[in-house]
């Protein structure tokens, strides 16, 4: 009989672990299943683009892949858009303002997963991302090309593959070769001395070529990260093995993420970023031109000949709704930029849409200290992080990279 | 062996039960008590009693980060349903001091006092308010939908 007095001191024991918190599972179910919410595994399928009929036509992508890399397709013949979305670098550039022909006022963003953006730029002035491909062709600070000298030089180097998949170019032999509605004054008087089917002939190219690059774009998808396998490894109860097992202190970082730091909020989902603008207070930089963010970008996407609601769209207007149901106005879209996703971000510095902060440590003591905006209102309340707290953040933040 | 020894066994357990009881009581008490959440029916009165509102999507489920359309569905107090109403919705977080990341609108209208209420968008986990402005034959009233994610 004395053996169950044992058995039953054992169990009661036992009981009294559970209810004292020594046996305390590492994660309540409502983090789980938050964890579970930023698994790349639960990144559903891209979906077609019907504003793009050549998405996914095999043979565009191979020609938007030919113009990605082509130093052609800019004024002076060296800058393309893998200069500053650079292939071995998760299409980033690690500079704090992107360089092309001149100096932009804004951090390059990586590619992965960018086929599924609502929004394109860090304020979200064009809608798809065929609209987007063109926007630094024409930047003078870009590409610093034209439309006009676009069309005619796709005619000459890749007129064959284009007819292949667009159908046949137009007639570009009286269309000048510099033209367009953004370039120059002289680049200017030409466009607008061209008759409205010229334009026209020229903006269909043009927008051809910016669906062939979004067509090969849409390929670059994120990977599976060390966040990924343990996320998984924890949603099926199996003990994370090798590099899918977290350090307390990343776990820890875990926590504050999804708890008490309100990191998900915004950044959240498979992609860590719910696809918004935010003013969080991101300083502006001293010597560059003032930027506003989402406020100017609004007006900007709206005059967009390229958008949605344009004539270049293929496919019905139903896929417009983000456009159409877009906020225009209001206080919380000054200085708000986009949520950016969070996956390869620890091997990616500089931080922020330009460059303001060289390090995690950096971003996460800017959240934690909250600062006021120099205009409009952050939507960040102070959290007081402590050292340790924020080293487990930055730990966690690595994990999204590994 | 004997009775005695085998209350002495029951006596045992039945201590240990209390014990286990009364440290799971003080626990549970200890810990902090949810707050009464944001009244989070579907279906209500408009502020000042002119309509009878009701609020669903119209797929069945709310998807977070996914633009959705919604159905509104007005009826008079004495149960008619209301037509030809004008609509305006605008809403946010309480608790983050923000609108909406979208302008949701009403987009058609489907019968029976039924409304569309297209581009409607919930990006983040949270308390949600819609607030709808409805002007109709019976007069103008408003109501207020929470939606916790």
């Amino acid at each position: 009989m004395r053996w169950l007095i044992s058995v039953a001191s054992l169990l009661a024991l036992a009981a009294l672990a559970s209810v004292g918190g020594c046996g305390e599972p590492q994660f309540s179910d409502a983090e789980k299943k938050t964890i579970a919410s930023l698994a790349l595994n639960t990144l559903p399928s891209l979906k077609p683009d019907t504003t793009n009929q050549y998405a996914d036509l095999p043979a565009a992508a191979a020609l938007g892949s030919t113009l990605f890399f082509d130093g052609g397709m800019s004024r002076d013949g060296t800058v393309s858009c893998s200069t500053c979305h650079k292939i071995d670098r998760q299409f980033q550039d690690d500079l704090p303002q992107a360089v092309g022909v001149g100096h932009t006022n804004r951090r390059t963003m990586p590619l992965a997963g960018v086929a599924r953006n609502p929004w394109f730029f860090w304020d979200g002035r064009r809608d798809s991302l065929w609209a987007q491909a063109l926007t630094p062709l024409e930047n003078p600070l870009e590409q610093a090309g034209n439309r006009a000298a676009f069309a005619h030089y796709i005619k000459k180097r890749f007129g064959e593959r284009y007819e292949r998949i667009f159908g046949l170019l137009p007639d570009l032999s009286a269309v000048p070769a510099n033209a367009s509605p953004l370039g120059s004054d002289a680049e200017k008087a030409a466009w607008n001395a061209m008759p409205t089917g010229q334009q026209e002939d020229v903006n269909r190219v043009f927008a051809n070529i910016g669906k062939a690059i979004a067509a090969f774009e849409r390929s670059i998808e994120p990977e599976q990260t060390r966040f990924d396998r343990f996320a998984i490894d924890l949603a099926t109860g199996a003990a994370p093995q090798g590099d899918a097992a977290f350090s307390p202190e990343e776990v820890f970082g875990l926590k504050l993420f999804i708890g008490k730091a309100n990191c998900v909020t915004c950044h959240n989902g498979p992609r860590f970023t719910d696809n918004s603008f935010h003013n969080t207070a991101v300083p502006p930089i001293d010597g560059l031109p003032p930027d506003r963010g989402r406020v100017d970008a609004v007006a900007q996407v709206e005059a967009d000949p390229f958008n949605c609601l344009g004539k270049f769209r293929d496919g019905d207007e139903s896929a417009c709704r983000e456009l159409r149901f877009m906020v225009k106005d209001g206080p919380q879209m000054m200085r708000a930029y986009k949520t950016p996703s969070l996956r390869g971000a620890a091997s990616r510095p500089p931080y922020m849409h330009a460059g303001q902060f060289a390090t995690l440590e950096e971003v996460v003591a800017h959240y934690s200290k909250a600062p006021p905006s120099m205009e409009g209102v952050s939507e960040v309340h102070s959290l007081d992080l402590s050292e340790r707290e924020r080293a487990a953040l930055v730990a966690f933040l690595k994990t999204l990279s590994d | 062996m004997g009775l005695a020894s085998i209350w002495r066994y029951i006596l045992a357990g039945l201590g240990l039960a209390a014990l286990l009881v009364g440290i799971v009581t003080a626990v549970y008490l200890t810990l902090p008590q949810p707050a009464p959440g944001p009244d989070l029916s579907r279906s209500k009165k408009t502020a000042n009693g002119l309509f009878v509102a009701s609020f669903e999507p119209e797929r069945g489920v709310v998807r977070q980060g996914e633009l959705q359309s919604w159905l509104l569905t007005l009826k008079t107090a004495a149960g008619a349903p209301v037509e030809g109403a004008a609509i305006t919705v605008s809403g946010g977080m309480p608790q983050h001091d923000h609108g909406l990341p979208t302008s949701p609108q009403a987009t058609d209208y489907l019968g029976q006092g039924r409304y569309r209420i297209d581009g409607v968008k919930f990006t983040m986990s949270g308390w949600w308010q819609l607030r709808f402005a409805v002007s109709a034959a019976a007069g103008s009233d408003s109501v207020v939908f929470n939606i916790v994610l």
